[in-house]
């Protein structure tokens, strides 16, 4: 994947292993940069990629993954060390949703934690980390590998996913949300864990980049009656943004890159406080985070609802349309709920929602209307179906 | 089993002050040492005096308990090795005897007076709980205030003129003034002193008048010599302690400090060991307390990695020798700080090799000879050394400890022909070895690098610059937080008062 030639500057963006294929089917040659990666910003239709997450069955390459290993004697007493979750709580063959902070109980990011034995576990994330895993390995017994590149991962999402796996071979009806299991795939492995971004039924598959392009045709194979369909990363933030999800970077900044101290944001500010166990001993960023519950939060995350049907992206949200209140990260038109929904940081003051307003510029033939919408705080996920948790899955 | 309430970690001169202070408001302390006596770097590293804090000495009672002076204002001969010496006398050279000409006279008596001003108006930094910039910290911003208001009294030109020198350094502060090389080299070599840097490295300006705020009986920049030499200082501080109920335990190394609940326990010692008390001060150097006595899963990563990252190299080796007969450093007085600096390029070069692990030709040394003050009674004479510049991260030790104690005989010979068939036996520590026998890090005297981008609210690190450590109740009171090391108590004291003001 990284075969470098002396020239390779000029083409700075790599290709993931299934490149041939989503190159094949961009016909919008719509591309852009995920984590060094050329990735696609939209195939063909944008309202049918989001459709396929909802009504049938959609492929997001995931390939750009930032991927570490983390093995040895001490690696759970290490992420324990490193996250705000319970990791002993974490089964073999479970996946866990989690966050780390640094001293100050400021967020560096968000992830996904698969523990894969019982002293190997995979970290799935948005930005880099090598440094910080490294340095807060210092005293532990264990081994920290990146293995972004070593590793091929396709999102496949929808209510026909379950049944297009089966087809293909792989049975997961008895997965249940955040497992997953092992099977054989040609010379190599597949993982398939009940996991993903859309807040939808759906699995992420996890192989070798040698079974890459084998992996992507016997999907699309078993699901050409069931509707499958490749997806772009602006129809996946559509689906997200319904799920409620955030994403490091963009509906907080991380730590580690933030220049300015007043926007730095801790797990209780980003509306993650569900997460953090206090009881299970001392973690990075443990007292910080105490002192901060003890005190109170400056800010808060809330999911909005907005009049209208204009998007509200990046909109100033004010109190009382006067005072500022806080600023909206993520915002859509949802297709499913034929809503206006947004996430936002608010200022915790204001955070019960009461009289919140949404600046929004609507651009109509080259002028700019500008509307005062009301938000109303409502709760997330805006988007929840059954067949989400639903084991095992239903049939189509 | 007797219960306490404190556990001090370090019977050194910080952790015996500490104890004194914590037991006279009425804690039970129970201290523990590693070693066989008490006293830390009282015991064989510190040969001489120069910032036993005050308040340790009064209130402590040194004097009463038997602390007594050999010399207590000391003087230096520049040893030149054509019997040219120069005499330094009084509080930093005050006086000088010898061929130096009329101009370097006066502008020496002026930069010393500028020194010992400046040196003063920062003084009571070393007794106050170093600010923090954190929101929320307890900054004693009086006190600060009048150190300001003291340094800006001194007038705009004074002002200035600390301003300008603050973070220079020592050699081209020397050069703008004096032309003597003799009086450069021992003046540069004084100023570097402890530290891992040289006459040239960035900043070592302020490390020097930290050195100079020191005192002996009260005389700023004076050097003194026990009765009965270093050790003495600890002894004092012993019995000081024993007086107020402080039980003292030798032979106890403490493997780690118990951390319970996400709170301090107690401690466990080597052998197993468990102590229990509530409260834990670490008199240890604050990279050893927190890496190999705390442990890093009990801190946050971020913290971990400044302990890591806290500079810690030595650069003095230690040399003690046993000669038949007092040595003749070509007329010098035997009961003099013989200093061997050459000039103040000699020093620099002395400290050049050290930065790439190798071992200088000539070093550099600080020779004094106890017995010219009180005989031995068997009559032989024991003359310690402290030499610079010296690896404390060689590639090879043995070879380097050899070459070490080789280099310095020869600059001994040169300076007092004959010496070397005196020598009955030779012993040196180099940096490594105090590591090993004194808790050092990197065997640096300060328990952590003296250096501006270690000092006040950056020392040890920071986030924990006013002695209370990361985990509740841990404290540290080491030579490695805020003022830094030498035989001065002052850490341990200032450790105390923080812990008062908490309770």
């Amino acid at each position: 994947m990284t075969a470098m030639t002396l020239r390779h500057y000029e083409t700075p963006l790599l290709k993931t292993p299934f490149h041939p294929r989503t190159e094949a089917l961009n016909k919008l040659w719509a591309w852009g940069n995920w984590g060094g990666y050329t990735t696609v910003l939209s195939f063909d239709d944008l309202a049918m990629e989001h459709s396929a997450i909802r009504n049938s069955a959609s492929v997001y390459d995931l390939c750009p993954m930032i991927k570490y290993r983390i093995e040895g004697p001490d690696a759970t007493a290490f992420l324990d060390r490193l996250t705000i979750r319970n990791v002993a709580k974490l089964s073999v063959g479970g996946v866990q949703y989690t966050v780390w902070a640094n001293d100050a109980g400021h967020m560096l990011d968000d992830g996904t934690l698969f523990r894969l034995e019982a002293n190997r576990y995979r970290l799935c994330c948005q930005e880099r980390h090598l440094n910080w895993l490294s340095d807060s390995a210092f005293g532990f017994d264990v081994v920290i590998t990146e293995e972004t590149e070593d590793i091929a991962a396709l999102s496949v999402q929808g209510p026909t996913s379950a049944e297009i796996l089966r087809i293909a071979g792989f049975d997961v009806s008895a997965l249940k949300p955040f497992r997953m299991a092992e099977f054989p795939l040609g010379k190599g492995r597949l993982m398939i864990s009940r996991t993903g971004f859309t807040g939808d039924l759906g699995y992420e598959l996890w192989t070798t980049p040698d079974q890459a392009l084998p992996l992507w045709d016997l999907l699309f194979e078993a699901g050409k009656l069931h509707g499958i369909r490749a997806i772009g990363s602006e129809a996946l933030n559509m689906a997200r943004l319904e799920a409620g999800l955030i994403i490091t970077g963009i509906d907080f900044t991380p730590a580690d890159v933030c220049l300015r101290e007043d926007r730095l944001r801790s797990p209780l500010e980003m509306g993650l406080g569900w997460m953090i166990d206090w009881q299970k001993g001392h973690f990075t960023g443990k007292a910080a985070l105490m002192a901060q519950r003890d005190v109170g939060m400056k800010w808060s995350f809330v999911g909005l609802e907005i009049g209208g049907n204009i998007s509200a992206e990046g909109a100033i949200l004010y109190h009382n349309k006067k005072t500022e209140a806080g600023v909206i990260t993520g915002a859509i038109w949802s297709p499913v709920l034929k809503k206006n929904i947004a996430l936002a940081q608010v200022l915790t003051k204001y955070a019960d929602g009461a009289n919140i307003w949404a600046e929004i510029y609507a651009l109509r033939e080259l002028h700019y209307e500008k509307m005062m919408m009301q938000a109303h705080v409502i709760d997330r996920p805006f988007f929840v179906h059954d067949r989400r948790r639903a084991t095992p899955p239903g049939k189509f | 089993m007797p219960s306490f309430d404190t556990i001090i970690i370090g019977a050194g001169p910080n952790g015996l002050a500490a104890a004194y202070r914590l037991a006279t408001k009425g804690a039970k302390v129970l201290l523990l040492e590693a070693g066989a006596i008490a006293g830390g770097g009282a015991n064989g590293l510190a040969h001489l005096s120069y910032n036993l804090d005050p308040r340790v000495l009064s209130e402590m009672g040194l004097p009463k308990l038997g602390l007594a002076w050999a010399d207590s204002e000391l003087a230096t001969t520049a040893l030149s090795p054509d019997g040219k010496h120069l005499r330094l006398e009084g509080a930093l050279a005050e006086r000088i005897s010898g061929e130096v000409s009329a101009a370097d006279r006066k502008a020496w008596a002026a930069l010393r007076g500028r020194l010992l001003r400046f040196a003063k108006v920062l003084s009571p930094l070393n007794q106050m709980t170093p600010p923090r910039i954190a929101k929320g910290a307890d900054t004693p911003l009086f006190k600060l205030g009048m150190i300001g208001l003291k340094a800006r009294i001194m007038g705009a030109k004074n002002f200035r003129e600390l301003g300008r020198i603050l973070l220079t350094n020592v050699f081209d502060l020397l050069e703008d003034e004096i032309s003597d090389p003799r009086l450069k080299g021992a003046l540069a070599f004084d100023a570097v002193l402890g530290g891992w840097a040289g006459p040239r490295s960035p900043n070592s300006v302020l490390p020097w008048l930290v050195r100079l705020s020191g005192q002996t009986l009260g005389v700023q920049g004076a050097i003194g010599l026990p009765k009965g030499g270093m050790a003495a200082i600890g002894a004092v501080m012993v019995k000081a302690v024993a007086d107020k109920g402080v039980e003292l335990r030798c032979n106890a190394r403490v493997a780690r400090i118990l951390v319970e609940g996400e709170k301090v326990a107690g401690v466990m010692l080597e052998g197993g060991e468990d102590l229990r008390a509530d409260r834990v001060v670490s008199s240890l150097a604050p990279k050893t307390t927190l890496l190999s006595l705390v442990g890093a899963r009990h801190l946050d990563a971020g913290m971990t990695t400044r302990a890591r990252h806290q500079k810690s190299r030595g650069g003095a080796a230690r040399l003690s020798l046993v000669l038949k007969a007092l040595p003749d450093f070509m007329g010098a007085n035997p009961k003099d700080r013989l200093v061997i600096a050459g000039s103040d390029r000699d020093v620099e070069l002395a400290f050049n090799p050290v930065k790439y692990g190798r071992v200088p030709e000539r070093p550099a040394l600080e020779i004094v000879i106890p017995t010219a003050h009180e005989p031995a009674k068997d009559g032989m004479h024991r003359v310690s050394i402290v030499a610079q510049f010296a690896p404390h991260a060689p590639a090879d030790r043995e070879a380097a400890r050899k070459a070490m104690l080789a280099a310095c005989l020869s600059q001994l010979e040169t300076h007092a022909p004959g010496i070397g068939k005196l020598v009955t036996s030779a012993e040196i520590l180099m940096p490594y070895d105090i590591e090993d026998q004194f808790g050092l890090p990197g065997g640096n005297w300060h328990a952590g690098e003296l250096s501006v981008e270690q000092m006040l609210f950056l020392r040890p690190m920071p986030g924990i610059a006013q002695y209370k450590g990361p985990v509740p109740g841990l404290w540290l009171a080491s030579a490695g937080c805020h003022p830094g090391g030498g035989i001065s108590g002052s850490a341990g004291w200032n450790a105390a008062l923080a812990m008062e003001a908490a309770e």
